[in-house]
């Protein structure tokens, strides 16, 4: 039986029908994840018995027709806490963490009868472009195994991608959620600061973090954003906007939309092939009735200094809670408490978190607080307005999500700088807190190649809406890895 | 600027900072990497934002409030089974006070 070849509607129509239980699609996901993971090594833990328990209770209860996501399997990133599944932000600090709640998004997976499959793999505590910082394993990308899946929701994306689940949820606080879905070759919505609760999500840069779906199509994208999103009480920063029906109004034509291209995304940075797959995607775009016009946001090249300044400031502070005393690592052999804090830390974090640890402590610390915090706090205002003013007269914004397709496992591991020029395109998203989506937009020498899609605050919609219009109108997004599960 | 803009002195300061400890030879390279990434960084010093308001926070809300209602929260006994040292239902911490006599 060939399930993941089906959308979520798909598999929908079958559980009501009974043509397909939840536990025989569970028992499927297990047996087909146990082989493919083999090969990419996308979870770090799985949760075979609870959800095969969860299962049988759901096909005695019944599927409710009006859940598309019954029954549905469901990878989690593992920086997303669990109650009572250990979650590990891929760190040594938290190899044995067993929470004792569940992250907002996750009660509402289970609360909508979906069948949480494992945890997923990720650059540890988040931090990364390649996942091949996690302090576990390596995730291997599924169109080419020597390759990384991007990072850092490099696990969830890779699931996705093989075909394990048809939906996992990712975090994004500098492109985590879009790079690896066009590295995998699927869909990844990073939606508006505040859209979705960040409660029970390990903090990195709580600023800038957001959870957001990583699925195989864009109508599945836009049904499990309507899962996660809305106000919660336990996070202060989560919006009381009201949330629309995302998958509603996505096969409205697109005649007459206003689109905007950045030239500073289209410039020599960029991997020649990957400008011709975006150069493509804007003349499908215009076949399909937009306009596309080239802009300018001026500021977005310093969007890797600022964010990498506010990010490890925020992370330098998130992670000073990791002291050894009352969760996660705690050193052998300790002289006193000090002894507890500096060598709990210091064995229990990995090398790019400790980079972090220390940039964000450098930028916060006397002396270099104005010129380098205080500093690129005003850059972040600057990169805003030059959206705002783009948005004056355009209803989305496209480009590409990464500069290049995925690079080789190891070739950049060694040099942060150049880790780091990866989210070049992604970070000034986050730092304006608008929604960002990555769409299959064509091949690059083999590999997958995203456009990303940029949005006004709040309006996830019209990134749905067009690359609905952009999906249906293409063929990329059915292209599976050889790898590809039960395909 | 001045040429060196981070040196192995300072690293260890900001190590010691940050609760971090490093041996001879990952300070030398943590040096060497934040030398370059905090060269990145100067680039902002040639943005002018003079009159510039600082962005430190992109949520729609502001002072969330709630009702000044007690709930129940986590259990104690599932809290204290993460921590990594307890006795008599309290985290364990070793002495906080050196008592070698030699201590300041």
């Amino acid at each position: 039986m060939d399930f993941f070849n089906q959308d979520l509607t798909s598999l929908h129509t079958d559980l009501v029908n009974k043509k397909l239980s939840a536990e025989e699609l569970t028992k499927a996901t297990f047996a087909n994840l146990k082989q493919t993971d083999a090969k990419i090594d996308a979870f770090l833990n799985l949760n075979e018995d609870a959800a095969l328990t969860a299962a049988k209770a759901l096909d005695t209860k019944g599927i409710n027709p009006a859940n598309v996501l019954a029954g549905i399997p469901v990878g989690v990133k593992d920086n997303i806490v669990t109650k009572g599944l250990t979650t590990t932000a891929a760190s040594k600090m938290l190899e044995n963490f067993v929470p004792v709640y569940n992250a907002t998004v996750v009660d509402k997976m289970t609360q909508n009868d979906m069948i949480i499959v494992g945890k997923t793999n990720l650059d540890e505590f988040a931090m990364g472009g390649s996942t091949e910082n996690s302090a576990f394993k390596v995730t291997k990308n599924p169109w080419d195994v020597s390759r990384v899946p991007g990072g850092s929701s490099g696990g969830s994306a890779a699931a996705v991608a093989a075909g394990q689940v048809p939906v996992a949820y990712g975090s994004d606080t500098g492109g985590s959620i879009r790079q690896p879905a066009s590295f995998n070759g699927i869909v990844g919505m990073k939606p508006t600061y505040g859209r979705v609760s960040r409660w029970g999500l390990i903090a990195f840069g709580s600023s800038l973090d957001q959870i957001g779906p990583m699925t195989r199509t864009v109508k599945d994208n836009a049904t499990a954003l309507n899962l996660i999103a809305g106000n919660d009480v336990h996070d202060g920063t989560s919006s009381k906007q009201a949330v629309p029906d995302f998958t509603a109004g996505l096969d409205g034509d697109i005649k007459g939309m206003k689109i905007a291209l950045p030239k500073e995304y289209m410039d020599e940075g960029i991997d020649p092939k990957v400008r011709e797959v975006i150069k493509a995607a804007v003349k499908q775009f215009e076949a399909l009735g937009a306009t596309v016009e080239e802009v300018s946001l001026p500021h977005s090249r310093y969007g890797v200094s600022a964010y990498y300044i506010i990010a490890s400031s925020e992370a330098s502070s998130n992670l000073q809670r990791f002291d050894g005393i009352r969760y996660g690592f705690r050193a052998q052999d300790v002289k006193n408490l000090e002894d507890v804090y500096v060598r709990s830390r210091s064995e229990g974090f990995g090398d790019e978190v400790k980079r972090r640890i220390m940039l964000g402590t450098f930028s916060l610390s006397a002396g270099y607080y104005d010129a380098y915090f205080h500093k690129a706090g005003q850059v972040r205002t600057l990169i805003i307005n030059d959206f705002n003013k783009v948005f004056e007269d355009y209803d989305l914004i496209i480009g590409p999500t990464a500069p290049t397709p995925a690079f080789k496992i190891g070739d950049e591991i060694s040099d942060p700088i150049t880790m780091y020029m990866n989210d070049v395109l992604t970070i000034p998203v986050n730092l304006a807190g608008l929604p960002g989506m990555s769409i299959p937009a064509g091949f690059a020498d083999g590999m997958p190649v995203g456009l990303q899609l940029i949005g006004k605050s709040f309006d996830e919609s019209t990134l749905y809406k067009a690359g609905y219009a952009f999906e249906q109108a293409t063929d990329f997004h059915q292209a599976t890895p050889d790898l590809g599960g039960q395909n | 600027m001045a040429e060196e803009r981070i040196n192995a002195e300072q690293v260890a300061h900001v190590a010691g900072l940050a609760k971090l400890e490093f041996t001879p030879d990952q300070l030398e390279t943590f040096t060497g990497q934040l030398e370059k990434i905090i060269g990145m960084f100067e680039e902002l010093s040639t943005v002018d934002t003079k009159g510039v308001a600082v962005t430190s926070r992109v949520t729609d809300r502001h002072n969330a409030l709630r009702e000044d209602v007690a709930v129940k929260s986590n259990d104690r006994a599932a809290l204290l089974a993460n921590a990594p040292e307890t006795a008599n239902g309290l985290i364990k911490v070793p002495a906080i006070i050196d008592e070698s006599g030699d201590g300041e």
